[in-house]
């Protein structure tokens, strides 16, 4: 298992490299000299040359480079061109929000989708079946974004059951300690605090949670229906265990591998996802700063924020691999 | 965004052994297949109307795209319904909705065939690298392939358009660029599953060249499943350029019409007039519907045992 896990994390050194290079190359590649780019209609002779030296645009590429990476060592992201904050800071700040909204589609989609997909299995080509595969067709092909304004619009506006916008009622005027929204109200224990960040996040975890929910919907039935097929079921249960030890033993154990590969690949499309579903929901995260600042071509935010994204995404895919071998040992050996 | 492709050696081994008659009735098959499956039909239908309303949209929109005469009769609490003059009624900035939506089909058709054309012909070519010219290059692009896979797709497209400007062809390409290493990974799959057939074996004891392999044998039997993912790709690629669109880096031009730019513009208006949202967001999700059946049925078709 080690052997497995130290090659594995071998793999990742390359794409960090790679990645650093490619956003290294990513400024300098920005329309007009660099400089000038990242001030935009802000530029004038002294921020140029402000910026030149701060970044060090002036001197060769391999001695631009070393001190990219000696900054990003020091965890020097540079800072907004917009409101002046450095990227690092508001990432860590904005960070929890999204985290907080991932986990809650996430949930929705596990909770709702495992669940569907074995049932659908189970009764693979009846009513219930259709009705699953159809529902989860209809799921990947809507856009979040249509969603998100969908149920805005129901939820919200025409029903006011659920808040359309923000992480929190601002006037609750809450202790942040974790900037979790949830956790932070139950460590104070403002449960009203921790309720009303719940209620908040019901709506976009929906909307950013249906593309996870019919694509684990699917790969769980196509999985559950493999194994229901498989010698090993068919000799449990003529040995007479019980169909729910059958079921946990036998068909979940197994059949739940591919489903947790996808639920790790599924968290790109969340980071990627989250930029529209806080957009719609004004949701204070990451993916709201980011939009921002793809609008007003903030390029050290939107340098930052890509590379701690893919960051977090290699990250989370490399601990997918690393549970896929505790879960099935076979894996450890190839 | 849609539902990755598991290309195990199904295909591979199914496609190695047809050469030029039994590959007619592979493909003769494959389309018995197709006709079979209902929902492949509905898929193909969707797809066809697609197709035929952005290639018709100027002879069967009323009026021209993006006309704005009616802006008189938009106010700010007011955007009119359907009339006898306008079947859906108007947007929001006073044209006909319905020539809009019609155009808006035009411009994701264009946009998304493109797009995923460059990520196809990108991809191929990585994937030939990859598959075809032994250990070191594989290493090499796969690594590269690697790098981007670790940035989400949707992000991948935003920087691309961020460093050419925006601007149509920039996010064309831009969307291209996020399938490349789908369509990479897909080929150079298909190809080290292949390198190891007996064709292949036969044709390299035979004395030809590796590159007359690769192109004349391999290439040919990778065909199916590089199909199947195009037409998949082709559903992502109409919701990235709406997503795109709706994050203000689509095309710039007001007098296109485009199903994101619209979603964005209803947004204001949405209380009032839910048209205005409710006709572009079913259009893209109908149209990636269309090719999402489509490519499963193919899919499908062309390999029974993947068959779920």
């Amino acid at each position: 298992m080690l052997r497995f896990a130290l090659r594995r994390l071998a793999l990742m050194v390359p794409v960090l490299v790679g990645l650093s290079v490619l956003l290294f190359a990513w400024v300098r590649a920005l329309p007009g000299s660099p400089a000038r780019a990242l001030l935009g209609e802000r530029a004038t002779p002294a921020g140029i040359a402000q910026i030149n030296q701060l970044y060090g645009f002036d001197k060769s590429i391999p001695q631009q480079y070393a001190t990219y990476i000696g900054r990003l060592i020091h965890l020097d992201f540079g800072s907004s061109i917009r409101d002046g904050r450095p990227v690092f800071g508001s990432f860590v700040e904005q960070f929890p929000g999204t985290v907080e909204l991932a986990v809650a589609a996430l949930l929705f989609a596990i909770c709702l989708g495992v669940p569907l997909g074995y049932l659908a299995a189970r009764r693979q080509g009846g009513p219930v079946d259709s009705l699953v595969v159809s529902g989860s067709l209809l799921g990947v092909v809507t856009p979040v974004f249509f969603l998100g304004i969908l149920l805005k619009l129901v939820f919200a506006e025409w029903l006011h059951w659920l808040p359309t916008s923000q992480r929190q009622d601002p006037r609750i005027n809450a202790t942040h300690i974790t900037n979790f929204y949830v956790l932070d109200g139950i460590l104070t224990r403002e449960w009203n605090s921790s309720w009303d960040a719940i209620v908040h996040l019901i709506l976009p975890g929906i909307a950013l949670g249906t593309i996870p929910l019919a694509i684990i919907v699917r790969i769980t039935r196509a999985s559950v229906s493999e194994v229901l097929g498989e010698d090993y079921v068919r000799t449990a249960d003529s040995k007479g265990l019980k169909p729910s030890t059958i079921r946990r033993r036998h068909i979940m154990r197994n059949a739940l591998l591919p489903v947790v590969t996808t639920i790790g690949l599924q968290t790109g499309l969340l980071l990627s996802g989250a930029v529209l579903t806080e957009t719609v929901f004004a949701f204070n995260g990451i993916g709201a700063y980011l939009y921002t600042a793809i609008s007003q071509r903030d390029y050290p935010v939107l340098q930052g924020y890509i590379l701690f994204i893919a960051l977090i995404y290699s990250t989370i895919n490399l601990l997918v691999d690393l549970s896929y071998g505790v879960i099935d040992p076979r894996v450890r050996v190839t | 965004m849609t539902i990755p492709v598991d290309t195990g050696p199904g295909i591979a081994a199914f496609a190695g052994t047809a050469d030029t008659e039994q590959g007619d009735s592979l493909w003769r098959g494959a389309f018995r297949r197709l006709r079979r499956n209902p929902a492949a039909i509905i898929g193909a239908v969707i797809v066809l109307a697609f197709v035929t309303v952005a290639l018709l949209a100027p002879l069967l929109a009323p009026y021209r795209a993006a006309s704005t005469q009616w802006a008189d009769q938009v106010t700010p609490t007011t955007v009119p319904g359907p009339s006898p003059g306008h079947l859906l009624g108007l947007d929001r900035y006073g044209s006909d909705l319905y020539t809009q939506l019609l155009y808006g089909a035009r411009q994701s058709l264009i946009v998304g065939v493109v797009a995923t054309l460059i990520g196809l012909v990108a991809g191929l070519a990585l994937g030939i690298l990859a598959g075809g010219l032994g250990r070191a290059a594989d290493t090499v692009v796969m690594r590269f392939v690697d790098i981007m896979l670790s940035i989400p797709g949707l992000l991948l497209a935003v920087s691309v358009v961020a460093i050419l400007g925006q601007n149509q062809v920039s996010v064309m390409i831009a969307i291209g660029t996020a399938q490349v290493p789908i369509f990479a990974r897909l080929l150079r799959g298909s190809m080290l599953s292949q390198s190891k057939s007996d064709y292949v074996l036969a044709a390299t004891s035979l004395g030809l060249r590796r590159r007359t392999i690769v192109l004349g044998h391999v290439l040919p039997n990778s065909l199916g499943p590089t199909i199947v993912q195009a037409t998949l790709n082709l559903a992502t690629a109409i919701i990235e350029v709406a997503a795109l669109s709706f994050l203000g880096l689509g095309d710039p031009d007001p007098a296109v019409a485009e199903w994101g730019r619209m979603l964005v513009a209803a947004q204001d208006r949405f209380s009032q007039s839910p048209q205005l949202a409710f006709y572009p967001g079913f259009a893209i999700a109908l149209s990636a519907l269309g090719f999402t059946l489509l490519g499963e049925g193919l899919r499908e078709a062309l390999d029974p045992r993947q068959r779920r």
